[in-house]
């Protein structure tokens, strides 16, 4: 942690805040182009490419257009808070970005002070990332109450549900993290992933941060807050204009904001990748903003990439899969981390004997999945002679089953069938 | 102090305001205001843990299930005002003052005499003091705090569980059963009709019209239809229609006097 953070002049850390705003809000409106390009490409098709270069200019246009409609206020609304909603939503996903380490100390142009590319550390780094947007969904949930809409208060209760359930996982591989880089600040998580990047020694928590951040942003394929097939548009259908830009506008900052953190806590925050790390200034100056935003960019390809390929999950597969898998792997790997931490420290074994003892319990543990299950003995329903006319009305055979004229020509086949069955 | 005097006003207008309010989620909102400006004033006095932690378990998880309930069950402004528990006003009001007359004394304590130690306490970093106090000095109150809280969740979970009775039906078998029950008594196995939605009104408290122009009581919901918001009115739309497209036709008395309830070969649910 640098000594820097909270003796800085006061016009740095404005400057900070400033820049950290402006990118926030540049990134999303690139981001906005960004994925209906990505979107329609995976479809065929073009999308927008007349406003400016490569249709650069088409979010911008479209957001003037989303200021200026009109902005209605329905007569069943609770006002204040249908008011205040939006804000919720959208100024605590600007506030997770004081902590987000963009790049190591640089020298600020024109002037002879150094500063860090990073707003302020916390020693909680981490954990304030996660309150700071548990306060965020208190938007969403507030604007389906406040509006006053069946429809809204579903999604809005959704939302609410799907987040808190998705949020354990996530606080759940955090704490590998921590155990690994023996902090929770930010800074020092990214100082710790000199050696090697945290998501190699823990994948399973890679994995499951990523499934988890899916959830966390009410991202395809988990959009059920707003799924528009069943409540129109979820927790945002009373809101119009600015209103819903603000929600837009959170929802890509969410997006982008769990992208950074995965970046930071899992891929080496702003440090170069692997081809581009020999070179012995990548990690100095300014370039780490380039390879901080490169990872960044990738994490909200992914994100793309998912709501082009998965259709959404039915709600209560998705609650099943986040409490019934998510939570208890997500568990068991942090017992896991928690016991080699302890045999590593206690024990002083090396990295290698670790990974021999990984390489032998992942050998057999491929072994045990390969022993074929026993049948299951539910088959007796299909001995029962096939009557096209169950219940008096016609009903086809099922695919593979005999009806009774193929029966008198192919007895045979069927004997041996049933036999082999019994066996 | 700066934080304590901007936040104090707040937290205490935020604290009348949760039991003044009219509305349930209201009220809700305002205690986590009180929860969040709380938190604040933890992380202004060298305790950032317990700031994170604080948003993170009472404003993000505890105060969202309330929230959460409240809007489930639409608490309003009637709420009924008998006792439930006997005596339970005459004991809230005992606790209440001991509340109090304990704060008091701990905020008294606080204010005459000087707290100190706190840079010792934050020494190797406040997160690493919390923990060495917590796992060394107080590991016997924690572990049977967590195991109180453990039995808390295991028993809501014994309350709220049902036992299933009978055995699932799969969707297999339900298409059998539907299929069984239109061969019995001719209920049709589909899906319910879709209401009428046609140019004048879009809407689901409008039944759909029958060929012979009677409305379709299947095709609006039961609970529309128990509140008395459906739409009425429509049973002469048909033979209006044709009445002006031939004045002559005799079959354009249909559905205009005497509209029938019901699909045909359909039974009324109930």
């Amino acid at each position: 942690m640098s000594d820097l953070f909270g003796t800085e002049s006061w016009w740095v850390v404005i400057v900070k805040a400033v820049l950290i705003f402006v990118v926030l809000v540049v990134y999303t409106l690139f981001n906005i182009w960004f994925e209906r390009r990505v979107v329609a490409k995976m479809q065929h098709r073009v999308g927008p490419n007349v406003h400016g270069p490569f249709g650069l200019l088409q979010s911008l246009a479209d957001g003037v257009k989303l200021a200026l409609k009109e902005d209605i206020i329905p007569t069943a609304a609770d006002k204040v808070v249908y008011v205040l909603a939006p804000i919720i939503a959208t100024i605590p996903a600007f506030m997770a970005w004081a902590v987000i380490p963009f790049g190591p100390e640089v020298k600020i142009p024109f002037t002879d002070t150094v500063t860090p590319l990073q707003l302020t550390d916390l020693p909680v780094g981490v954990i304030y990332v996660l309150a700071v947007t548990s306060i965020g969904i208190y938007g969403i949930v507030l604007a389906g109450w406040s509006s006053g809409s069946t429809y809204a208060l579903l999604g809005g209760m959704r939302s609410s549900a799907q987040m808190i359930s998705y949020e354990i996982a996530m606080g759940l591989t955090f704490v590998s993290v921590f155990l690994y880089a023996g902090s929770m600040s930010t800074a020092a998580i990214v100082e710790a992933q000199e050696g090697m990047w945290f998501f190699i020694p823990l994948f399973p928590a890679f994995v499951i941060y990523v499934i988890a951040m899916v959830g966390e942003t009410n991202r395809a394929p988990f959009d059920l807050p707003e799924a528009e097939g069943e409540l129109v548009g979820g927790f945002h259908t009373e809101y119009s204009s600015l209103k819903f830009a603000l929600f837009f506008l959170a929802e890509y900052v969410n997006m982008v904001t769990v992208s950074a953190l995965a970046t930071t806590l899992f891929l080496g925050g702003w440090r170069a990748p692997y081809p581009i790390a020999f070179w012995d200034g990548a990690n100095e100056g300014y370039w780490p903003v380039l390879w901080f935003l490169g990872k960044t960019l990738a994490f909200i390809f992914l994100f793309i990439w998912l709501r082009g390929t998965l259709p959404r999950m039915r709600y209560d597969q998705f609650m099943k899969f986040g409490w019934k898998w998510l939570i208890p792997a997500a568990l068991a790997w942090t017992v896991l981390v928690m016991i080699v931490r302890k045999v590593q420290s206690d024990l002083t074994l090396d990295r290698q004997t670790l990974l021999i003892v990984a390489a032998c319990v992942a050998v057999v543990l491929l072994l045990v999945s390969l022993i074929p299950e026993s049948k299951k003995a539910d088959e007796v329903e299909d001995e029962v002679e096939f009557d096209a006319f169950a219940g008096g009305f016609p009903v086809p055979p099922m695919p593979g089953r005999q009806t009774s004229t193929d029966r008198t020509d192919q007895t045979e086949t069927t004997a041996t069938s049933t036999t082999s069955r019994e066996e | 102090m700066v934080t304590f005097w901007t936040l104090a006003p707040i937290m205490v207008l935020a604290a009348l305001g949760v039991v003044l309010a009219r509305k349930a989620v209201h009220s809700a909102l305002l205690l986590a205001v009180v929860m969040i400006s709380l938190a604040i004033t933890y992380a202004s006095q060298g305790a950032p843990f317990l700031f994170a932690v604080q948003i993170i378990v009472y404003t993000g998880a505890i105060m969202m299930l309330f929230l959460f309930v409240l809007m489930l069950v639409g608490v309003d402004a009637s709420d009924s005002l008998v006792e439930t528990i006997k005596g339970q006003r005459m004991m809230a009001l005992v606790v209440g003052l001991t509340f109090g007359v304990l704060v008091v004394l701990v905020v008294g304590q606080g204010v005459v005499g000087v707290s100190v130690g706190l840079g010792e306490a934050n020494a190797n970093g406040n997160v690493y003091g919390l923990a060495a106090l917590m796992f060394t000095k107080y590991v016997l109150a924690i572990e049977f705090t967590a195991a109180l809280l453990i039995t808390a969740a295991v028993g809501a979970m014994v309350l709220a569980h049902r036992e299933r009775l009978v055995p699932r039906r799969s969707q297999r078998e339900e298409s059998a059963r539907r299929l069984q029950e239109y061969a019995e008594t001719g209920r049709h196995p589909g899906p319910l009709p879709t209401p009428g939605v046609y140019a004048r009104h879009n809407a689901v408290d409008t039944p759909a019209l029958l060929p012979d122009g009677s409305p379709s009581e299947l095709s609006v919901s039961r609970v529309l239809r128990a509140r008395g918001s459906v739409r009425e009115g429509f049973e002469g739309d048909v033979g209006q229609t044709l009445r002006q497209l031939d004045p002559d036709d005799p079959t354009s008395t249909i559905g205009g006097s005497t509209p029938r309830r019901g699909g045909s070969g359909r039974t009324e649910e109930s």
